[in-house]
């Protein structure tokens, strides 16, 4: 575990990240924006990103959580990937978080994979502070 | 202008004198719902509107007549009482014989005009068969990897008699080929042909990032496909400009007309540098709008569009025919506006929107489908949509008459302000040296971007309300809509379709084809279309094309600013 007394004073560090080839940007976007302004540090991965290249984001990074947006009806295999590809590299302690349009009945196999919490479209933003607050670094993937 | 007469002035000292005693007066026992009220653009909205508020427009010269320049109250003089609208929705998904049957279910359903979604790897011009992106195959529009796709998803489809609207962009040159030369090897003239490709790839850039080149080989592109089309499929529109995506993503509605338009001008200044003539190509030019909550603003956006078009062009550009003025133009209601959360709401704010965009004067209309926030719709959904553009037509009454909200004080207050804030944009994306710097420099991405947070702060503070989302909201809400779900088994049939294409064409032809783009791409001034028809026709596919065009031009690489 990397969690220490030291690093929980330290500005929780977030990768949002856009899989595959969808373009719908705007809720990424907006959900980055909301989580600098509540004092975490982001970094936003641009589209056309593959579950490699998030992997490397979240490695290079040292990154506490993992925002993946999904509009393209893909987040099922992408978010399986990730979660394999998290595992094997060892950072299956970031928190892993997927929002976009999820159908609801998704949410659970998302959860089986090993995602901590799916949220939906028009989530307010504040739901989302909170929760990556109160469960960052606390966490490893079932 | 007509200076100000007697009875002006004293009309204008009783609406004052109104305004500070009679509101005052009323205010003061009930105050206003609001501190403020504004449009979405976020334009104050007074507490009414009299004839002092439209007194800066000729009638004759601002307002005008249907079918007239400046087109302020619509393109045709007869509007609906003559034609209705087309109802066109947009389909695509699994195989090119999945989408074809439901083609022939909309077609039976009522609708008049096709439209299709392309999967993502065809929107990006990679084939099927790509290592990473072939998960995405069928998923969210119909695969095409060659002509053969094509040939499939018109079969049985009369291409002489419906017009086709393909959204497609990046690759649009390749798909626009497709399409004529499907038509032409089942004997239909390039003549004949309607229709519509997308095209517009400068809005990618700033707003829907579907994108492979960098911007400036992009626009000669698009203009390649403007005079290619103009020559052998002269009805047919290859470029289709649109808001819709700029608004989508978080532009405000004078925005949407600002930044659609300048991308608009981009295009055909281009083709002007290029030594076209402007009325070659324009009049084959449509627009594409998202037609969104605030009713009036809708309304009197599209109205401010169509007097703003028809000025610049003729105006800016010097066009002399009058059909390169017209802005003729595709709606569709707001995909942003829909909610998860009761899904069934969605279909009053689509009927909504639907009818401000018939009120604004659209040529087409797409209605979304009440479970478009959580999938692409399913058949049950896809009805009611369609349904709800049939009872606007014959049973409101709001189509027989031309231009019903012409001379409201209001909506012509708001069409001339809409217009005039458009313009103030257009001249500030004019100063930084036009669409493509305001592309590269990152401008129109910031700007849209910083739109889309404020309303989501406004949300979030409940300054806007969101019925089902942050008002009314149903505590333990269940979801009791049926979800569309991808055809299993797509991407293999659609590996193989692909494997066999390549297995019986012809590869040294192929080859030639390809080689030929590729030594022809640098120069971009040189029209690509006629060497993209070969290779379509020796069944190069959209990802073989692509592939020797990246080779060339390159990537433009996607923004990380947020």
């Amino acid at each position: 575990m990397r969690t220490s007394a030291a690093d929980r004073r330290t500005p929780l560090k977030v990768v949002i990240a856009k899989p595959g080839l969808d373009g719908h940007d705007r809720g990424a976007k907006v959900v980055a924006r909301a989580l600098r302004d509540s004092g975490m540090e982001v970094v936003y991965t641009g589209i056309y990103q593959t579950p490699e290249s998030i992997l490397r984001a979240v490695v290079q990074e040292d990154a506490d959580v993992l925002g993946l947006s999904s509009l393209s009806g893909a987040h099922l295999e992408y978010a399986e990937e990730l979660c394999e590809l998290l595992r094997e590299n060892d950072r299956d302690d970031v928190l892993f978080v997927v929002g976009g349009t999820v159908p609801p009945e998704d949410a659970e196999t998302l959860k089986g994979f090993g995602v901590h919490e799916v949220f939906g479209p028009g989530t307010p933003t504040a739901q989302l502070v909170e929760y990556i607050s109160r469960h960052a670094r606390r966490v490893r993937m079932t | 202008m007509d200076p100000m007469t007697g009875e002006d002035k004293r009309w204008d000292e009783r609406v004052e004198a109104w305004q500070r005693e009679r509101v005052a007066a009323d205010y003061e026992r009930i105050p206003p719902r609001r501190p403020e009220y504004t449009t979405m653009s976020g334009a104050p909205v007074k507490d009414i509107y009299t004839s002092a508020d439209i007194r800066h427009l000729s009638p004759s010269e601002d307002i005008g007549l249907p079918g007239e320049y400046p087109y302020t109250r619509g393109v045709h003089a007869t509007m609906y009482r003559g034609r209705p609208w087309t109802i066109r929705q947009v389909a695509g998904f699994g195989q090119a014989e999945d989408t074809n049957n439901r083609y022939k279910y909309l077609l039976k359903t009522g609708q008049t005009g096709l439209s299709t979604d392309f999967d993502l790897p065809t929107l990006l011009g990679y084939d099927s068969d790509h290592e990473v992106y072939r998960r995405e195959v069928g998923r969210i529009g119909v695969a095409i990897d060659t002509v053969a796709d094509m040939h499939v998803l018109f079969d049985g489809i009369p291409l002489d008699q419906i017009s086709t609207s393909m959204t497609i962009n990046p690759p649009a040159a390749v798909l626009l080929a497709m399409y004529r030369v499907v038509a032409d090897e089942r004997g239909i003239p390039g003549h004949v042909l309607t229709g519509t490709t997308q095209n517009d790839i400068l809005k990618e850039y700033i707003a829907q990032n579907e994108f492979i080149f960098p911007p400036l080989p992009s626009v000669q592109l698009v203009v390649d496909t403007m005079e290619y089309g103009a020559d052998v499929m002269p009805r047919f529109n290859p470029l289709n400009v649109c808001g819709y995506h700029i608004r989508d993503a978080g532009a405000t509605a004078v925005e949407e007309v600002g930044l659609t338009l300048s991308n608009a001008l981009c295009y055909l200044e281009h083709a002007i540098e290029r030594g076209i003539d402007v009325d070659r190509l324009a009049p084959r030019v449509s627009f594409f709008w998202d037609v969104h909550n605030n009713f009036f603003e809708e309304a009197a956006k599209l109205r401010a569009a169509r007097r703003l078009w028809a000025r610049l062009t003729r105006e800016r550009l010097g066009a002399k025919d009058p059909r390169s003025w017209l802005m003729r133009a595709h709606c569709q209601t707001a995909g942003v506006s829909l909610t998860a959360q009761q899904p069934y709401n969605n279909v009053a704010r689509t009927a909504i929107q639907a009818m401000a965009a018939v009120l604004g004067g659209t040529q087409s209309l797409h209605t979304n489908s009440l479970d478009e926030a959580l999938s692409i719709p399913s058949e049950s959904a896809i009805k009611i949509a369609v349904r709800t553009q049939a009872i606007i037509l014959h049973e409101t009454g709001v189509a027989d008459v031309v231009d019903p909200l012409g001379g409201s004080y209001y909506v012509e207050s708001l069409t001339s302000q809409i217009e005039q804030d458009a313009l103030a944009l257009i001249e500030r994306i004019d100063a930084m040296g036009g669409m493509v710097a305001a592309v590269e420099s990152g401008y129109a991405v910031q700007l849209i971007s910083d739109s889309a947070w404020e309303q989501q702060v406004k949300v979030e503070s409940d300054e806007t309300i969101v019925v089902g989302v942050n008002d009314y909201v149903d505590e333990n809400e269940t979801r009791d809509i049926e979800i569309d779900r991808p055809v299993p088994g797509v991407m293999e049939r659609q590996l193989e379709r692909l494997a066999e294409v390549k297995r019986s064409r012809e590869d040294r032809q192929v080859t030639a084809a390809l080689r030929a783009i590729e030594k022809a791409a640098p120069d971009l001034r040189h029209n690509l279309m006629p060497l993209i028809e070969d290779a379509v026709r020796a069944r190069a596919s959209v990802g073989e094309i692509c592939d020797v065009l990246r080779g060339v031009w390159g990537h433009h690489q996607p923004s990380t600013v947020f």
